[in-house]
């Protein structure tokens, strides 16, 4: 799905656990999440924290989405 | 006991008739006459099989007149039955490798004569017919003549004597998805040793699964102005109104869904779930936030941080659906990303 979303013209960050899967698949610009049960989350977090960590993630992507890369690029 | 017979097909160009300029030369049937390549296929026959006739077709005339050609040469065959047909090779001759694979397809259907056609891996006719017509893999062009027909005529012979095809990897031809079961030598963890000491010493060793071609899409150019930049969400992590009111597949998903977001601030487990079957769901039932993070990108919307967040997010569940399925969701819903002016994606996976 990365790739026909890329093919259409449309940047795309593909946020997911398991990197070199992504890397595998062909996307562009990665974000490592947290695990494959809550890629944007933590359960032992509290709320507040848990959303601050998704906050975290999303803002990554984000950044991921506003910069030039030249192949493919995880966003550490 | 008769010699046994096979009819060969070629095109304008082995048949030396001419280029591209005779590529519209209409099917004509030579009998008792071998051309161009099929002289090398009558030595490798010695005395076992016979040519008895060659069809010689133009490449654009095939592919342009395709009923009648088909028709035409159908008849042709028909009247020299032959035990086993053969067509080409047509190396990296799309065209020609296109009229191999329909011709020998429509005489193994039509008449019940086994075929067998030789081309290179890249040529468009492989895709279309390596799984329906036995095809030898060539190199790119005729200087691979010899290789090919020394591929190709052990084939044919067998098909002709109706003798049992070996595998593809022994044989020659291109997998055709049938499965031989066959017994090792040795058993599978000493191989697996043996292919891992190879790679580890820099040696050649063979796969015995061989990963998917993989295509590769250059990256689109970064977003410019965040702050008026509509983002969208897509996930393979199956997120859904609660009760999966399309009912998507928990696995080998053959549909996706497209669910408006507008007014929706967080997800909660009373509204949203995942159909999901290749994770433990109870965390996304929970909360899908955290597969989706539709309340994070609300907070950012209204902060100015982004321009908004588009009001559709499209969701399917990545376990164990096809690549082609994922491929054909996301080229659908691309299109209305594009229309909308949707100016990028974040699309998370479990």
């Amino acid at each position: 799905m990365v790739k026909e979303i890329e093919r259409a013209g449309i940047p795309v960050v593909h946020v997911c656990t398991v990197t070199p899967i992504s890397m595998t698949v062909g996307a562009n610009r990665i974000v490592p999440a947290i695990a494959i049960p809550y890629p944007l989350g933590n359960p032992s977090l509290d709320k507040v924290e848990e959303k601050e960590l998704r906050r975290g993630i999303v803002e990554k992507a984000l950044e991921a989405l506003t910069t030039e890369v030249d192949g493919q690029t995880i966003f550490e | 006991m008769a010699k046994l017979k096979a009819v060969h097909y070629i095109n304008q160009f082995f048949a030396q008739i001419g280029g591209e300029e005779k590529a519209d030369y209409p099917a004509e049937l030579r009998v008792g006459e071998v051309v161009g390549p099929g002289l090398a296929f009558k030595q490798a026959f010695g005395d076992e099989l016979e040519i008895v006739a060659t069809i010689v077709c133009g490449d654009s005339y095939f592919n342009e007149n395709l009923d009648k050609a088909k028709a035409d040469i159908l008849a042709m065959v028909k009247e020299q039955a032959p035990d086993v047909f053969i067509a080409g090779p047509a190396f990296n001759a799309g065209r020609y490798g296109v009229a191999c694979g329909t011709i020998c397809d429509c005489v193994q259907q039509e008449l019940g004569i086994p075929a067998v056609t030789g081309m290179y891996i890249e040529n468009p006719g492989a895709d279309m017919f390596k799984a329906e017509v036995l095809t030898v893999a060539t190199k790119n062009s005729a200087a691979g003549m010899k290789d090919a027909v020394a591929k190709m005529a052990p084939l044919a012979l067998k098909l002709a004597k109706k003798e049992e095809i070996g595998v593809s990897s022994q044989e020659g031809y291109m997998p055709n998805g049938i499965r031989k079961n066959f017994f090792e030598d040795e058993r599978g963890s000493k191989r697996a040793v043996n292919m891992l000491l190879a790679k580890l010493a820099g040696k050649p060793y063979t796969t015995e699964y061989p990963m998917p071609d993989f295509d590769r899409v250059d990256p689109v150019p970064a977003i410019k102005d965040l702050a008026h930049a509509t983002i969208a969400l897509v996930t393979s992590g199956g997120i859904v109104p609660k009760g999966n009111p399309d009912h998507i597949e928990s696995s080998s998903a053959s549909r996706y869904g497209e669910y408006d977001i507008d007014g929706v601030d967080d997800l909660t487990e009373e509204t949203y779930e995942t159909a999901h079957g290749g994770y433990d769901p109870v965390y996304a039932n929970e909360d899908a936030d955290r597969v989706l993070p539709v309340d994070v990108l609300r907070d950012m919307e209204k902060e100015g941080k982004i321009g908004k967040l588009y009001h559709n997010f499209y969701t399917t569940t990545g376990n164990g659906t096809a690549v082609a399925s994922a491929k054909a969701f996301a080229e659908e819903f691309s299109k209305k990303l594009v229309a909308d002016k949707v100016d990028a994606v974040i699309l998370t996976s479990t």
